[in-house]
């Protein structure tokens, strides 16, 4: 199929026709089985995989979309592979695609830290493993990296979208505030603006 | 009832982690420990490991502990309580959130979360350097800048550059797959730090 021409395609229910819904089932546990297995070192490891298969290949979300379920998944609980799995699971098959989906998510780190809660002390003496590792590592920060140079061209180029980012990393560096609390006052800080943008242009319209 | 219990005290933890889950480092301290299902040095060996291994350290401590505990059926108890309520609360959101961000209200907000995202992500990426470059967890530990891991900033370096080239597979141009990165990392690392240095 044509990348470019290709539309995303709309849900599937299950009463519609049965086969394609328990196809898309599958689809999407094995979509996020995938990313359950990328998850090294907390949920941000993930965004490279959604971004490339949720949003690019399958199109199930767009990258704005993406951001805004991120800034959701952030102030709710849980961790935020979990919530995205099952929001994308929600919003293409219903309350059994969140199923898929998250467990999908949470199989793969189940079934590893299964196994290895046999030969934990074991695990942690393997000098080659732990050299694996350490390369791993470095391999989470270019995605997490490649994550950020994304989301930053999706970020809408204004000053007050520059004065948010510097504002939250700020928050983030120099204070012990709750996350949560710094993402509220993004969100009044997003509707304040707006309206007063909206509020000058009415303004001016009004002069003229 | 043992399985009850893990379930019900992974549901509460996972009820209180919000925003990532180290967050929940005190909640387990109070629920696991006091229930005496592991020592506190077995938790601090755990967390090294879970830095390890894929997946949330909120699911993978659920497993540990529920597996240690309970068997392979403590372990599924543990870790669907600890799935549990985020399942619920976000697929109520999910149900509700194409209507709420049709309202101009909702999409002003989201208008200022979008770029918290972004620093938030970015913020995660600066700890982390900090982690794997010089090996510290503390940002204001600043003797530790003074030794960085110049074989990890070589490694990232080389991968951030091949996680950049499009190579043409099957007539079409794509960039490495994050598995395969991890992959050919995990090989890098065993051959700089094991045979060369």
């Amino acid at each position: 199929m044509n990348e470019e021409t290709r539309t995303p395609s709309a849900p599937i229910k299950l009463r519609d026709n049965a086969k394609l819904y328990f196809k898309e089932l599958f689809t999407l546990f094995l979509a996020f089985f995938k990313i359950g297995i990328i998850c090294f070192g907390g949920g941000y490891t993930m965004i490279s995989l959604i971004e490339r298969d949720v949003v690019e290949k399958k199109q199930w979300l767009t990258t704005e979309e993406m951001m805004n379920i991120l800034a959701v998944a952030e102030s709710t609980p849980g961790p935020i592979s979990m919530n995205t799995a099952t929001y994308v699971g929600t919003k293409r098959a219903g309350l059994f695609g969140a199923l898929a989906c998250t467990f999908g998510a949470v199989l793969p780190s189940f079934i590893i830290i299964f196994v290895l809660s046999f030969f934990l002390e074991e695990f942690q003496s393997l000098t080659w493993v732990s050299y694996a590792f350490k390369g791993i590592r470095c391999a989470v920060l270019v995605l997490i990296l490649n994550a950020v140079i994304k989301m930053f061209r999706n970020v809408e180029k204004t000053v007050f979208a520059i004065l948010a980012v510097l504002f939250v990393l700020c928050m983030c560096l120099f204070t012990d505030l709750y996350i949560v609390y710094t993402l509220l006052i993004c969100a009044a800080a997003g509707i304040i603006y707006n309206f007063t943008v909206r509020f000058v242009k009415y303004a001016r319209g009004y002069k003229e | 009832m043992l399985y009850l219990r893990l379930f019900w005290t992974f549901f509460k933890i996972g009820l209180f982690t919000i925003g990532g889950g180290y967050a929940m480092i005190p909640l387990i301290n109070a629920e696991v420990i006091a229930n005496g299902w592991l020592t506190q040095e077995a938790l601090l060996d755990f967390i090294a490991v879970s830095e390890s291994t894929p997946g949330a350290f909120a699911i993978n401590i659920a497993t540990f502990v529920g597996a240690e505990t309970g068997g392979f059926f403590g372990a599924v108890c543990a870790t669907l309580g600890v799935v549990a309520p985020s399942l619920i609360i976000i697929f109520i959101i999910a149900k509700f959130f194409n209507k709420l961000t049709e309202k101009q209200l909702v999409k002003d907000a989201f208008s200022g979360l979008r770029p918290a995202v972004a620093a938030l992500i970015t913020y995660a990426f600066i700890t982390l350097t900090v982690q794997v470059v010089f090996n510290t967890s503390s940002l204001s530990d600043w003797a530790a800048y003074k030794n960085p891991d110049r074989a990890a900033i070589g490694i990232f370096a080389v991968l951030f550059v091949i996680s950049l080239i499009k190579i043409p597979f099957k007539g079409k141009k794509v960039k490495i797959h994050p598995i395969l990165l991890i992959l050919l990392s995990a090989g890098v690392g065993m051959l700089v730090y094991g045979v060369i240095l």
